[in-house]
């Protein structure tokens, strides 16, 4: 039987304010453990939570970037549970009335662009963390994570494929960075995805039962965790079992999913507004003022690089999918506006292949936008070749310096005197007889042995350009 | 007049006038506290008094101190005070010394105030005869075969028995009014809104609201002028500038409305707490108010309301007390679940446990729509009634309690005890300021007046209690022995 899988996202975006959610301690990564922790993290009696009103313009952000309905009164909910990190014994969300509505955002997958529907997106605050293996007897839990303000971001069903759900994860994590409410570090969690996951025969209308997968903290880790789980339903559903409803954790070392509790042993979380919290009531003149301050978006960036550099829907696509990539386009283009397409394909080519190779990001590059932007200009004003710029380009990673003082050091200037390079030209025609010859009796093909003695001889200075015309002009 | 028999008024006189000094007074009723056997104080703070009223007197020698520095309080142990222990009234927490202030504990040490110790109340404030406290139960001074009331039952044993010239009480369903009832002081709560409600530890958070127990509506009007005002760190509380709430306590009531709620007068009204009540109406007549019949047809539905919404939300505030951070822990925990467990099965009272159940029980998946949504419903119907009858009244009086306090141990079944609170609910569903003033005696026992006023209309309340005051010595009545 041929199968569809369905699969909608969860997204939580930790929102990168400085304090948490409902108190004053700072939200830092990396701290002491429980040296962010106030009375009100701790759940001590008698605190009281206080809306940090961050939170709210961010979230209305990411609500107008995505066409969203924005609930100008929205109300925080309990969710009561018990767990040690969680410290009140409940969690303040939202259930009823999220403070972002529906809204949608376009996916690009190869040449085909695709609209996914936004269920919603409310605010909450995040639990603390458990460390089960630091005690042989106790669970020690960490606070400093609990309070910090989460905007969870739920996708409709809308997702086909493992890689349509990464495209649409991508697409979101870059908006959250684009608009600045999120740092996107997926290694610290401040960016996570639970994907919901469940297939049906090709061409039925009703959803089959879902699985929920949570623990994936990279793109990777969610199209393979996606792709288990079509496989591990596919092969109950063909043996005539049941899908059962239930919540399972991705090893991303044992590369399997496991069940970690099912729908019988769900919460029942007793959900009702928080009487702590007035309800948010978002004025008409904080919607304006957010919108006017809304950055340039990626589809709009996109469209900017088309027509302002010239640069192909492909190439302005790649560049505007992370905003670091842009951002260091634009650096790069402010002394090169005349190489748009040239530093467009040495970030896609030369700068990204290196990042692949040692599995850096954009941001710890060891070449700047500065940097590279000159190497460009050499390319541009002819001092070097583009075959050479790449060697100039490993030893500016490997830190040997400035583009100009590695073209300096290693005499890499490109050879344009016409004089030196006809002489050598001359040279290897008269010692190449029958390749003469050959090029003569209309072997076009030969023209690059040419070319190729005279990079030999030159050790790839000469001007590529006018090597090929006087070679034409001699050989004629 | 022996001194503990003094008003705050007079005291702050005689202070100022150097007829005694803070450390004397202070001394005075620490010495009544520990003579006394009324139960009224889970923990008396000696040194930390001594402390303050040491700083007080230096204050008031420099010539600095203000109108209530140096004055002697009971501060209800549901208000978390830095470095001293503050439990509830219940085991959960007796081993929790707060690392922080409430806020209106600050604000009472801002003013100068010297706290004597923290007053026994029934556990995380759920009851109205304060039996609930794991620290025994309050006895009544004028009888103390009788409750207090509840759940500031130490409280207003510590006033009535002049223990403090005042103490601070919270009300939730009528725990400051019941009580000041039952042991004959004037009791205020103010506006949902009014006093900030950070550190007070929460029971029902949409219904809380701390307020002051006194012997007469100027010493309230003085201690609330300290405590009331918005606090940033509270978002329920009002964004309102606090009045002097002394300023219009001369004013005339010539003319006042009263409305009486025939609801408030009907089956289970015991027939001299009626008559006694009826007699202070005329009172208000003599002094130039008019009476008219109102009704609140939605307050018979107050007490099923109440006992919803209130064990919601207590279900949901008493889950951080589950062992793991502060608190009582159960001995050898043999994994998660018996930690839980057994730490809130063995640190919870029983009335406490039944009201965790009901919230518990009513916030569940099916039934939510049935029990919260409705009591939801029904709170805005109680809202409306009032309402209106403020359209028509400027005040509405009528009995406090429906009895004179009851024998300690004699109300065993829950649901008898729940009617105690018949007459108070409403003020708390709606969010009303509510008073409750000595209006005489039945069966020897003090009876009180319940005046309900609309929102911030504490400053008329005041008013109209403290020229009650002026013509009746109810308040200035003391149990014998002392």
């Amino acid at each position: 039987m041929e199968w569809e899988t369905v699969i909608g996202l969860e997204i939580h975006a930790q929102l990168n304010t400085k304090s948490k959610i409902f108190s004053a301690a700072a939200t830092q990564y990396g701290a002491e453990p429980n040296s962010q922790a106030c009375a009100v993290d701790l759940g001590l009696p008698g605190v009281l939570p206080v809306l940090n009103k961050e939170v709210v313009s961010k979230a209305v952000k990411f609500g107008l970037a995505v066409d969203a309905h924005i609930n100008q009164r929205n109300v925080f909910d309990r969710k009561n549970y018990f767990y040690p990190d969680l410290p009140k014994g409940y969690q303040i969300s939202q259930l009823d009335w999220p403070i972002v509505g529906e809204g949608e955002i376009e996916i690009t997958l190869g040449d085909t662009t695709k609209v996914v529907g936004i269920t919603r997106a409310h605010l909450e605050e995040d639990a603390g963390k458990s460390i089960h293996d630091l005690y042989d007897d106790y669970t020690a839990v960490d606070l400093n994570r609990a309070g910090t303000p989460l905007l969870e971001i739920v996708s409709d069903p809308d997702m086909r494929s493992a890689k349509e759900a990464v495209a649409y994860a991508k697409k979101i994590h870059a908006l959250v960075q684009y608009l600045e409410i999120c740092d996107g570090n997926m290694q610290e969690g401040s960016f996570r995805c639970d994907a919901n996951v469940s297939i049906r025969p090709m061409g039925q209308e009703e959803l089959g039962t879902r699985a929920e997968l949570k623990n994936i903290n990279s793109f990777k880790f969610l199209e393979r965790a996606i792709n288990l789980e079509v496989e591990r339903q596919q092969d109950i559903l063909e043996e005539g079992g049941k899908v059962a409803q239930e919540t399972r954790l991705y090893d991303a070392v044992k590369h399997e999913t496991r069940s970690m509790r099912s729908k019988e042993e769900a919460n029942d979380y007793r959900y009702f507004p928080d009487p702590d919290l007035l309800p948010v009531e978002i004025s008409d003149e904080l919607m304006a003022q957010i919108k006017q301050e809304l950055p340039e978006l990626p589809q709009e960036k996109k469209a900017r690089f088309i027509a302002e550099f010239g640069l192909s829907e492909y190439d302005a696509d790649v560049l505007t999918s992370q905003k670091p990539m842009a951002d260091y386009f634009e650096k790069m283009i402010v002394n090169n506006a005349d190489h748009a397409k040239l530093c467009a394909n040495w970030i896609m080519g030369e700068l990204s292949a290196s990042l692949n190779k040692h599995q850096l990001e954009l941001v710890d590059a060891p070449i700047t936008a500065d940097d590279l932007s000159l190497l460009v200009n050499r390319i541009g004003d002819d001092t070097i070749s583009g075959k050479i710029a790449k060697d100039v380009f490993k030893a500016m990673w490997d830190g040997e310096g400035s583009a100009d003082e590695i073209i300096e050091a290693q005499g890499l200037k490109q050879m344009s005197d016409t004089g030196a390079i006809e002489a050598i030209v001359d040279e290897i025609i008269a010692n190449n007889a029958p390749q003469v010859a050959q090029f003569k009796s209309g072997n076009e093909k030969i023209l690059g042995f040419f070319v190729g003695q005279a990079m030999k001889a030159t050790q790839g200075k000469a001007n590529p350009k006018l090597l090929n015309e006087m070679l034409r002009a001699k050989l004629k | 007049m022996s001194i503990h028999h003094k008003t705050i008024a007079q005291l702050s006189q005689g202070l100022s006038s150097g007829e005694f000094s803070s450390v004397e007074l202070t001394q005075h009723y620490l010495d009544r506290i520990n003579a006394s056997d009324l139960n009224a104080f889970i923990t008396v703070t000696d040194e930390f008094a001594m402390k303050q009223a040491q700083a007080a007197d230096d204050k008031i020698a420099k010539g600095v101190g203000g109108i209530l520095t140096g004055i002697p309080y009971a501060h209800k142990d549901i208000f978390c005070t830095n470095g001293v222990k503050t439990s509830a009234g219940s085991k959960m927490l007796d081993n929790f010394i707060s690392p922080y202030d409430a806020t209106v504990s600050h604000k009472l040490n801002q003013a100068d105030l010297v706290m004597l110790g923290k007053a026994n109340m029934d556990e995380f404030a759920m009851g109205s005869s304060n039996e609930n406290s794991y620290y025994g139960d309050v006895k009544n001074p004028w009888n103390v075969d009788k409750i207090p009331g509840g759940s500031s039952g130490g409280s207003a044993a510590a006033v009535a028995g002049r223990l403090a010239p005042f103490a601070t009480g919270t009300d939730t369903g009528g725990s400051i009014r019941q009580p000041s009832s039952l042991c004959g002081i004037t009791g205020l709560k103010p506006t949902y809104g009014r006093v900030s409600r950070y550190g007070m530890i929460a029971y029902a958070s949409s219904l809380d609201q701390a307020g002051p127990m006194t012997q007469t509506a100027e010493d309230a009007a003085l201690v609330l002028n300290v405590m009331a005002g918005f606090d940033e760190k509270d978002s329920t509380s009002a964004e309102r500038d606090v009045e002097d709430y002394t300023a219009s306590l001369n004013d005339s009531i010539k003319g006042l409305t009263i409305g009486l709620p025939k609801e408030f007068f009907s089956e289970g009204l015991d027939d001299e707490v009626a008559s006694q009540v009826m007699a202070a109406v005329k009172e208000f007549e003599a002094m130039g108010a008019t009476v008219k019949e109102v009704s609140l047809p939605n307050s018979a539905y107050a007490i099923p309301t109440y006992y919803i919404v209130a064990p919601c939300e207590c279900s949901s505030n008493l889950s951080r007390l589950d062992g793991v951070r502060y608190g009582y822990r159960c001995e050898d925990p043999k994994d998660l679940e018996d930690l839980y467990l057994r730490s809130r099965s063995e640190g919870f009272g029983e009335e406490v446990k039944r009201r965790i159940m009901i919230g518990a029980y009513a916030l569940s998946a099916g039934y939510y729509d049935a029990y919260y949504l409705k009591a939801q419903k029904t709170r805005h119907l109680i809202s409306e009634d009032f309402k209106k009858a403020f359209k028509e009244v400027d005040v509405i009086m009528g009995p406090v309690s429906p009895t004179t306090a009851f024998d300690l141990g004699s109300v065993k079944d829950p649901v008898s005890m729940y009617l105690a609170d018949i007459y108070t609910l409403s003020a708390n569903l709606a969010g009303l300021p509510g008073m409750s003033i000595p209006a005489g005696f039945a069966q020897k026992l003090p009876v009180g007046l319940q005046l309900i006023g609309n929102y911030w209309s504490e400053s008329k309340l005041l008013n109209i209690a403290h020229q009650f005051q002026q013509q009746t010595d109810w308040h200035t009545q003391a149990p014998q022995e002392l």
